[in-house]
C-alpha cells in the first residue's frame, strides 16, 4: 500500500490565514466607503477571531464566515487570482516547495486539507502542482453568501475522519504515510497518520509534539 | 598481577596499589571518585605537547613550503575561484578557547588571496551529514571580522541534501559513488582546512567525505567496513581509510586541492580543571580543593545546567604542528604527530575494561548525550582508540559509567529518537538495520528539511552511529552500565546495569574470573593504546 503526505494550509505551508483573505476580500468592496467599513469591522473582530479560535475551531469558523454573508459569489471569484498573486504566493514558505518535492519523490500522494475557502486556494494548488486537496465551501443563494459552510466542515477532528475515509478508499497505508500542520486544533488529524510533525508550531503544538517525540519542523 | 605487569612502563600507565588514592571518573554531567581494585591499570593521557610558539608564523611557513605542490600564492591568480572548506564543530572536543585554529589559518589564507586578486571566495563548513552549525557558533569559529565580511552569502554550511548544490564526480573502481559540493567541485582551487584530533581525522576523509551526500557516503559508513577497520584509529589498518584514500584519488583527479592540516595537543583544560588530567596520586591540597569545589557546585545544579556549565569551558588545545600541500605527504605527517601525543605504548590485554563516559562527543556539543550517543563512545570511540589489537581480549567485559538518562535534543536529534524507541526494540542487528530503514529515514521528508533549515543531524545518522560501535558490539563479551539510573535504556542497547561501580566489577569478575585483569582509561582519555 502507496502513502501519502497530508498538509494543512494556512501557518503550516503558508504564513497566510484565513483572516489576510477576509481583509483582502474587505479592501475590495464596491466604493470606498464600503471597503473602509468592511476593513474597519474586520479590524475590530481580530480580537474575537483570536479568542475564539483559542477556545474552539468550531466556534471560530461560525463567527469568521459570517462576514463573507451577502458577499456575491462572481466578485470573490474574480478577486481569487489577484488574491493569490498579492497575498497567497509570496506567503508560501521557501520550505514548502521543498518538503513537497521531496514527499513527491518517495512516491507519497500530496494531499491538502484546509479549512480556507476552494476559491481562494485553487490556484495556489495549481501553483504547487497538487491535484488532491480538500477545503471548505461557502454556501451561495441567488449568487450570494449566506455566511455558512456547505458540510463537511474541514477543521479538528472532521480533517482526521476525512482522512481515513479517503485512506481507506484509495487504498493508502497510514502508517506509511505524513502529516504537516502548525496548528493544535489539528491534533486528530496528526494523530491518525504514522509520521506526524509540527510545522512552524504554536506554543500548544509545540509542546505535545515534544512531548509525544514528534519532529518540529520550520519552512520559514 | 604478574611482576611483570606491575612495573612501571610508561608515565601514562599507573597501577593501583594498597595506598593508591581513588580515581575521577565521568559519569555525564558528573564526577565520581572510585576506589579501584588492587592491581588495576590505569591509562592515563599522555602530558601534552609543547604547543608552537608562533601559530600564525608556523601556517605561513606550510602555506610557502608545502609538500608535493607549489606554495600557495604561486597557484594563485586574479579572478580564480577559490572555495576554502574549513572542519565542522564536530572537531575539536570540547571547542577550542577562541581564536579557534581555523580563524588564524582562514585570516591568513584570506589575507593571502586578497593579496593575490582572488576575489570570487566562498568558506564552507565541510558538515556532511552533521547538522548544520548555528550563526553564533559559525561567527565564534572565524571571529567578528570573516563573519561580518562573509557570512551568509559567501559563508555557509555544506547542504548534502541540495540537488543543485551537488555535482557527481564519478565512481571507485570499486563501484563506490562520490557526489560532492557543486561550489567546491567547480572552483579553480579548493583549500581545506584541517584540524586532526583523533587519527581518523583527516585526509582524504576531509573533502570526499565532508563534502559529499548521503548516498555517497553509505557506500563506506557501513558496518562491514566497521568491522573490516581493526581499529578505525590506525589508519594502515582500517578499512574505512582505504575507502576513503580510493576516494580521495578520484578527488585529485577532478580538483585542485591545497590541503592544511593541523596537530594539536591533548591540553583539555587548564586552571580550575586542569586536576582532571592528572594522576589522583600526585595531586596536591588545592588540587583536591578544586575538585572538591567542582563536586559541591554541580551537585547542587540541575541536570541541564551541569550541561551548560561544562559545555561553555572552552578547550586550551594548542596547535603542535602544520603542514601543507598535497593531501596525502601533509596527512602522513599530521598523523605522524598525532600519535607522538596520542600513544602509549601497552603490553597485554586486559579481561574488565572500565570507561567512564564524559559529556563530550563530536555529536553533542552544546547538547545532550543520548543514549545512542553514550553507545557510540562506549563501543565506537573508547574501545577503538588502539593500535595493533584491542585493549580488551575478545569476550571481555566492558564497563561503562553513565546515568544512561533516556534524554534526547529534539532540535539536534530528531531522528535518534524514532530510531531507539521504534528501530532497536525490534532488531540491534546493524545489516537488518541499515537494509530495512536506513533509506527511509534518510529519506524521511521531515528529517531532511530539519536537517536542512534547522539544526538537525540527518536522519540516517543514528545508523551510522549504531554502525560505529560495531567492532566493539562484536568484540566484547558483555557491558555493563555502571550507575545507569534506569533499566531500560541499557536492555535497549543490550547491555546489562549496575547500581555503581563496585557492584558492575563484581559482576565483570563472576563473568570472567576473580584473576581477571582489569583496566581503566582515565578520562578524558585523548589517546590511543599502542598495543606490543
Amino acid at each position: 500500500m502507496a502513502g501519502a503526505a497530508f498538509y494543512d494550509l494556512e501557518g503550516t505551508l503558508v504564513s497566510t490565514n484565513l483572516v489576510h483573505t477576509l481583509g483582502f476580500y474587505a479592501r475590495r468592496q464596491q466604493g470606498w466607503m464600503q471597503s473602509f467599513k468592511k476593513s474597519a469591522t474586520t479590524l475590530l473582530s481580530l480580537p474575537v477571531f483570536a479568542v475564539t479560535d483559542q477556545y474552539s475551531r468550531k466556534v471560530f469558523n461560525d463567527l469568521y464566515f459570517k462576514r463573507y454573508k451577502g458577499q456575491s459569489e462572481d466578485r470573490l471569484r474574480y478577486f481569487a487570482h489577484e488574491l493569490f498573486e498579492e497575498v497567497i504566493k509570496p506567503a508560501v514558505f521557501p520550505g514548502s516547495y521543498e518538503l513537497i518535492e521531496k514527499s513527491r519523490s518517495l512516491g507519497l500522494r500530496q494531499v491538502v486539507i484546509t479549512g480556507a475557502l476552494d476559491l481562494s486556494v485553487k490556484p495556489l494548488m495549481e501553483h504547487l502542482n497538487i491535484t488532491e486537496y480538500v477545503t471548505n465551501r461557502l454556501e451561495f443563494v441567488n449568487g450570494s453568501a449566506t455566511g455558512r459552510l456547505l458540510p463537511p466542515i474541514m477543521a479538528a477532528a472532521t480533517k482526521a475522519s476525512w482522512i481515513r475515509t479517503f485512506a481507506e478508499r484509495e487504498a493508502i497505508s497510514l502508517s506509511d504515510s505524513y502529516a504537516y500542520t502548525d496548528s493544535m486544533s489539528d491534533l486528530p488529524m496528526l494523530s491518525v497518520v504514522g509520521h506526524p510533525a509540527a510545522v512552524n508550531p504554536d506554543m500548544r503544538l509545540r509542546q505535545t509534539a515534544l512531548h509525544h517525540d514528534w519532529p518540529i519542523l520550520t519552512l520559514k | 598481577m604478574s611482576l611483570q605487569l606491575r612495573r612501571k612502563t610508561h608515565e601514562s600507565v599507573i597501577y593501583i596499589d594498597r595506598d593508591s588514592a581513588p580515581r575521577i571518573m565521568p559519569s555525564g554531567e558528573d564526577f565520581i571518585l572510585e576506589d579501584l581494585p588492587i592491581g588495576t591499570r590505569v591509562l592515563y593521557p599522555n602530558p601534552p605537547l609543547k604547543g608552537l610558539p608562533n601559530r600564525e608564523a608556523a601556517i605561513r611557513y606550510a602555506l610557502n613550503h608545502p609538500h608535493g605542490c607549489d606554495p600557495l600564492f604561486a597557484q594563485l591568480e586574479p579572478g580564480m575561484q577559490v572555495t576554502v572548506a574549513v572542519d565542522d564543530i564536530s572537531l575539536p572536543l570540547p571547542p577550542m578557547a577562541t581564536p579557534d585554529i581555523r580563524q588564524t589559518v582562514l585570516e591568513v589564507v584570506l589575507d593571502m588571496l586578497a593579496g593575490h586578486g582572488v576575489d570570487d571566495v566562498h568558506i564552507l563548513i565541510a558538515n556532511c551529514l552533521h547538522r548544520k552549525m548555528t550563526e553564533w557558533e559559525m561567527k565564534r569559529m572565524v571571529g567578528a571580522r570573516i563573519f561580518d565580511a562573509y557570512y551568509p552569502d559567501r559563508y555557509y554550511n555544506h547542504d548534502a541534501e541540495w540537488a543543485d548544490g551537488l555535482v557527481k564526480l564519478g565512481e571507485t573502481k570499486h563501484k563506490e559513488p562520490l557526489v560532492l559540493n557543486r561550489r567546491a567541485a567547480e572552483s579553480d582551487l579548493l583549500i581545506y582546512v584541517n584540524i586532526n584530533f583523533v587519527p581518523m581525522d583527516g585526509g582524504h576523509k576531509s573533502v570526499a567525505v565532508g563534502l559529499c551526500d548521503y548516498e555517497s557516503l553509505r557506500a563506506h559508513h557501513e558496518p562491514q567496513t566497521i568491522l573490516d577497520s581493526d581499529s578505525y584509529m590506525d589508519p594502515p589498518r582500517s578499512e574505512l581509510n582505504r575507502k576513503c584514500t580510493r576516494l580521495g584519488k578520484l578527488v585529485d583527479e577532478h580538483l585542485n586541492v591545497f590541503h592544511i592540516e593541523t596537530a594539536i595537543n591533548n591540553r583539555m583544560y587548564k586552571g580550575d580543571m586542569d586536576f582532571l588530567l592528572k594522576n589522583e596520586d600526585d595531586f596536591t591540597a588545592f588540587d583536591r580543593m578544586k575538585f572538591e569545589a567542582m563536586r559541591y557546585t554541580m551537585n547542587k545544579l540541575p541536570r541541564p545546567a551541569r550541561r551548560k556549565l561544562l559545555h561553555s569551558r572552552p578547550a586550551q588545545y594548542e596547535m603542535t604542528a602544520c603542514h601543507a600541500g598535497k593531501t596525502d605527504p601533509v596527512h602522513d605527517k599530521i598523523v605522524a604527530k598525532g600519535f607522538e601525543q596520542y600513544a602509549i605504548p601497552v603490553s597485554g590485554q586486559c579481561d574488565i575494561l572500565i570507561t567512564g563516559i564524559p559529556d563530550i562527543s563530536p555529536y553533542n556539543v552544546y547538547s545532550i548525550l543520548n543514549p545512542l550517543l553514550v553507545q557510540v563512545m562506549a563501543l565506537g570511540y573508547h574501545f577503538n582508540f588502539y593500535r595493533n589489537k584491542p585493549l580488551l581480549k575478545k569476550g571481555g567485559v566492558l564497563i561503562v559509567q553513565h546515568p544512561c538518562y533516556d534524554d534526547f535534543d529534539h532540535k539536534f536529534h530528531p531522528s535518534y529518537i524514532e530510531f531507539f524507541n521504534r528501530l532497536l526494540p525490534e532488531t540491534r542487528d546493524s545489516f537488518v538495520l541499515r537494509e530495512k530503514y536506513e533509506r527511509e529515514f534518510a529519506n524521511n521528508p521531515s528529517y531532511v528539511e530539519m536537517y536542512r533549515r534547522g539544526n538537525a543531524y540527518h536522519g540516517a545518522h543514528p545508523f551510522f552511529m549504531w554502525y560505529w560501535g560495531e567492532n566493539g558490539r562484536q568484540h566484547v563479551g558483555k557491558v555493563i552500565a555502571a550507575g545507569a539510573e534506569n533499566a531500560h535504556v541499557p536492555a535497549m542497547l543490550g547491555w546489562e546495569r549496575a547500581d555503581n561501580l563496585t557492584e558492575a566489577i563484581a559482576m565483570a569478575r563472576s563473568y570472567m574470573g576473580n584473576s581477571a585483569e582489569i583496566t581503566m582509561l582515565h578520562q578524558p582519555m585523548i589517546g590511543v593504546a599502542d598495543m606490543e
